[in-house]
């Protein structure tokens, strides 16, 4: 039971994700991080099966960090995401799927801000706002305890306070 | 000829693949027997697997904290193999090098060599770059030595416990907890197998950064006397394993069925004595 949630403004992105990792039904850490810093502007956020995810997210970090060492300037955001969504979709009929789900979120000097909508079947969609998982809190069976929130604007990425929000 | 220099310039992280590699210089058709080929064609869906004898858990119960005096490692000895105790003073807790210890919890087996590739990579890794890798550098290299066989039968989920430098004065204890389906997650407390919710439920409470270090001891018995008690798959008796930056240092093994007479001693002894004071006030009324 995980959550991931973007919303595009006109001169930001705002996104927020759970802060559970979990085991079965056991929370074995109550303060985990699922947003993974692509670049000063592009955050991954990733859910999904256990190891897939962080290896996943890591991978492609490494990769946009490399490209810049490499070029001298970072990949924008549109860039990331098809880069990211070509590597899901070349693993997806390999014999190593990755199973996770993903919103980018960066913004671009030119471009402005931008959310991207990826899934484990390496769809994407560029959208307004997109969400993974259930976030609900008064009529959802189960509660997520706190969430991380964090603000793209063009001055970079800066975190907000974290919200724990309990059943009302 | 295999040479030793060869030997020293692999990398671990091609350690499921070695006979792969080697095997595909000499004859890409060559057909590998179950037995002599290590298994880099699963976790692929064409593979022929072993099937697994019995449904597997994490029969056990280990626990690892961090406080004020370093980390805490303990677990249970039981090694139950299908509702059968196969080996009631199992070791759960290894030590690694002198200043790392990692519980294990999953199939015995694969703990156990896991284990003792980890201390050896993590040795040569000290002779290569001349220092030893930290707690959560070596956390990161068993995960990614265990990512080829994620999706095959292969368990293994330990935590990791160890003290490292950061700087010229300054140690640090670090805790991370890896497990075979990829999950590698940094913290201050853990408790894994199928006895660990009992066990969280007296360490959430007690644990914190403050404890002295007989009390984290008592603690950490108590969460695994607890846990023993309740599930049947951990019991026996309990190993605790303390680690600060001079290294591990370990606790004579104690019998928790000593433990569970003695608590039901004072289970009677509080008895009679509340029973006493019953009477006494009776006798008081009349």
């Amino acid at each position: 039971m995980e959550y991931l949630v973007g919303i595009q403004g006109p001169d930001f992105v705002l996104v927020a994700a759970d802060n559970v990792a979990a085991s079965s039904i056991i929370q074995m850490k109550h303060d985990y991080d699922k947003m993974f810093k692509l670049s000063e502007k592009i955050l991954l956020l990733c859910v999904g099966e256990a190891g897939d995810t962080v290896q996943f997210a890591e991978y492609i970090q490494k990769n946009v960090q490399l490209y810049k060492m490499r070029n001298g300037y970072e990949l924008s955001p549109a860039a990331a995401a098809n880069f990211t969504r070509k590597n899901l979709a070349d693993y997806l009929r390999s014999r190593t799927p990755y199973h996770v789900n993903l919103l980018l979120a960066g913004y671009d000097e030119t471009d402005g801000p931008g959310l991207y909508y990826m899934d484990y079947l390496s769809s994407l969609a560029k959208a307004p706002f997109a969400a993974h998982g259930y976030g609900l809190n008064k009529r959802f069976i189960l509660n997520l305890p706190s969430f991380t929130v964090r603000v793209i604007d063009k001055e970079g990425i800066h975190d907000l306070e974290n919200l724990t929000l309990g059943a009302k | 000829g295999y040479k030793v220099s060869e030997y020293l310039d692999e990398s671990p992280i091609q350690f499921g693949q070695i006979s792969a590699i080697q095997s595909a210089a000499v004859s890409s058709e060559e057909p590998c027997s179950a037995s002599s080929c290590l298994p880099y064609s699963l976790p692929f869906a064409s593979s022929q697997s072993v099937p697994p004898p019995f449904p597997m858990s994490h029969g056990t119960t280990t626990l690892a904290f961090i406080f004020q005096g370093g980390v805490l490692a303990a677990a249970d000895t039981r090694s139950s193999c299908s509702g059968l105790v196969a080996c009631p003073a199992s070791q759960k807790v290894l030590p690694i090098h002198s200043h790392l210890v990692g519980t294990t919890s999953g199939t015995s087996a694969d703990c156990a060599l896991w284990k003792r590739i980890l201390a050896r990579e993590l040795r040569l890794y000290q002779l290569r770059h001349g220092r030893r890798l930290s707690t959560g550098g070596a956390a990161k290299l068993l995960s990614h030595m265990l990512h080829p066989f994620k999706g095959t039968e292969l368990c293994v989920a330990a935590t990791l416990c160890g003290c490292e430098k950061t700087s010229e004065i300054c140690e640090e204890e670090n805790l991370v907890y890896v497990c075979s389906d990829g999950t590698r997650l940094k913290g201050t407390l853990f408790s894994v197998g199928s006895g660990s919710p009992y066990a969280y439920s007296i360490l959430d409470q007690e644990v914190h950064w403050g404890l002295t270090v007989n009390k984290a001891v008592s603690v950490a018995r108590e969460a695994v006397y607890r846990a023993t008690h309740r599930d049947a798959y951990s019991g026996n008796c309990v190993d605790v394993f303390h680690v600060t930056s001079k290294g591990w240092t370990r606790r004579n093994r104690e019998d928790l069925k000593e433990e569970y007479y003695r608590e039901k001693e004072r289970q009677k002894q509080e008895g009679r004595g509340r029973k006493q004071k019953q009477e006494a006030t009776l006798s008081v009324k009349t």
